[in-house]
């Protein structure tokens, strides 16, 4: 550690050092295990930097203040798990079809309902992608290191900013209160994003034109001279309330579409022996770490596994999974739920693959040997 | 070196986490790799605690300890909750308060650290400090300057000189033993 840069950190400070890196500048939450550190970090390192940290009365308020401090222009993130994630879902929605950037932070803990505070699980993966009702876009990165973490949660605001929507970034227990070595790049290096700014004056400005099909509209923010309205209700580019069935489709197309025409900027994955892999792991977060040793393990034993790890878990990375899906003879996913994400591998496999899961839901983190078993068909 | 695992518990409170904090810092400070894991029950202050540290001069994935190179258990119930899965050659170290007869290892250290933090040093407190120079004694785990360092960087400022000399103190109840 005679580099000043390296350091052992805790997955959740990672967490709030990416994210001052990032620019975020607002922070609203209400404490809860596994996540609270992130909200300690905040309150310690926000008015650091000339940002505010707000302790509000519950989730529900946390995110709507987060939406809010977004509007005036702050970079703004709220961090949760699993009761206080069920309590954002519907401001969730609020800032997809608001369209306000905003970076939500679950670091996933047992469930359902309050559950196992002190245990790790992966339960929320499809709450993730469908917990807000109605269609929206969504983007959810999952990191599985300190170090990730760290440039993982300075994407998440990246892509938050970029594409004007709320982006969930999912953790685990496991990783979140882990320490580990941790080298923090040089702030020169990273490239940030933000907001596109009105390039037109208040007298001219629509709040959601949006120059192409899937376009994202310029953003202003309160307090800058720049009068407009935001609602939850569908609407038109004045930002004012519509019935009409044609604006309504112009808009939710438009959003989900945001999504749909920048995949290769969104999707980040990582994969490692799948050359010549007939069994393919799919894993993310902490159990990806398990699987990697589970596929070193196997590969000493002279066995072809190869590990495809996502970390945007959403939107799925539908294109590689079927691509691979067709090389291998098997695709084996081990996560700590009994059979989520296996759901859309098994729909994107088509058949052309067995796709087997490990499962766990037992507030324990699934082990390479569990992983190995399932490989050696031992069960 | 392979790599070692840790493996520290005792009662909520006492500072275990704190403890596998520094040690895996240490390491660090070394130039290996370490990964620190906790596993707690809900109660803020009691019941049986744990800290696990990796220590390897490779990366580390899986992020638990598996077989234990190493054990302190503080409080009984610590003991009888972590023991399981202990390497056959394994170091088991246990306050003197601590019934360890049943030890599967062959290496086992029976030693004052809640009566050494409380009597020699004066601070019940600092019994994780304490045990950290014991262990460090004992295994080697790492380098005295790291832990030293280690130490001082993690604990609170004003008390640095009561941390050093708790250091000490589990050093040399070491040096007793040999």
């Amino acid at each position: 550690m005679n580099d000043k840069n390296v350091r052992l950190m805790q997955g959740n400070e990672a967490c709030v050092e990416g994210a001052i890196a990032a620019g975020m500048r607002f922070f609203a939450g209400y404490p809860i295990t596994p996540s609270t550190e992130i909200a300690e970090g905040s309150s310690e390192k926000l008015p650091q930097v000339g940002g505010k940290f707000v302790q509000m009365e519950d989730e529900i308020g946390s995110i709507a203040a987060v939406i809010g401090a977004s509007l005036t222009g702050l970079k703004s993130m709220t961090a949760t798990s699993g009761p206080g994630m069920s309590l954002k879902l519907e401001n969730i929605g609020y800032a997809a079809i608001a369209e306000i950037p905003c970076v939500i932070v679950n670091v996933q803990r047992g469930g359902p309902s309050t559950g196992l505070p002190t245990s790790p699980a992966q339960g929320d993966i499809m709450q993730a992608r469908w917990g807000t009702h109605g269609d929206h876009p969504t983007i959810a990165l999952y990191p599985s290191s300190v170090s990730e973490i760290y440039q993982i949660t300075i994407e998440a605001f990246n892509m938050a900013e970029k594409y004007r929507m709320p982006v969930i970034l999912l953790m685990d227990e496991v990783i979140g209160h882990m320490r580990e070595r941790i080298e923090l790049p040089e702030r020169s290096a990273l490239q940030i994003i933000d907001r596109k700014k009105p390039s037109v004056g208040p007298e001219q400005y629509l709040p959601y034109q949006a120059d192409a099909d899937g376009g994202v509209p310029e953003m202003a923010s309160f307090g800058d001279g720049y009068r407009f309205h935001v609602t939850g209700l569908v609407h038109d580019e004045t930002g004012f309330p519509s019935n009409s069935s044609e604006v309504t489709a112009r808009l939710i197309n438009r959003l989900m579409k945001k999504i749909e025409n920048n995949l290769d900027d969104i999707l980040r994955y990582e994969e490692e022996n799948t050359g010549d892999a007939d069994t393919l792991l799919l894993a993310y977060g902490c159990t990806a770490r398990s699987a990697k040793s589970a596929m070193d393990a196997a590969r000493e034993e002279g066995m072809k596994v190869g590990l495809f790890r996502p970390i945007t878990i959403w939107p799925f990375p539908e294109q590689k999974v079927r691509e691979l899906a067709q090389r291998v003879k098997r695709i084996i996913v081990p996560e700590m739920n009994l059979g989520q994400y296996i759901l859309e591998v098994q729909r994107v496999a088509g058949g052309s693959c067995t796709v087997e899961g490990v499962n766990r839901a037992d507030g324990e983190i699934i082990t390479p040997e569990d992983i190995l078993d399932k490989i050696k068909g031992v069960f | 070196m392979a790599c070692t695992e840790v493996r520290l518990s005792g009662s909520g409170g006492q500072g275990l986490l704190l403890c596998g904090i520094v040690l895996a810092e240490a390491a660090i400070l070394d130039g290996l790799n370490a990964v620190q894991t906790q596993s707690y029950g809900p109660e803020a202050r009691g019941g049986a605690s744990k800290s696990e540290v990796i220590i390897s001069d490779a990366k580390i994935f899986y992020p638990k300890v598996r077989k234990p190179d190493v054990f302190l258990a503080l409080t009984q119930e610590a003991y009888d909750k972590y023991v399981g899965n202990l390497k056959e050659s394994g170091i088991i170290i246990v306050d003197e308060t601590v019934n360890a007869d049943e030890a599967p290892c062959r290496e086992k250290y029976s030693v004052p650290i809640l009566r050494t933090a409380r009597e020699a040093v004066g601070k019940a407190m600092v019994a994780n400090i304490v045990a950290l120079g014991t262990i460090n004694a004992i295994t080697g785990l790492v380098s005295e300057a790291s832990l030293e360092k280690a130490v001082l960087n993690r604990v609170p400022p004003g008390t640095e000189e009561l941390n050093r000399r708790a250091l000490d103190e589990g050093r040399k109840i070491c040096q007793n033993l040999r």
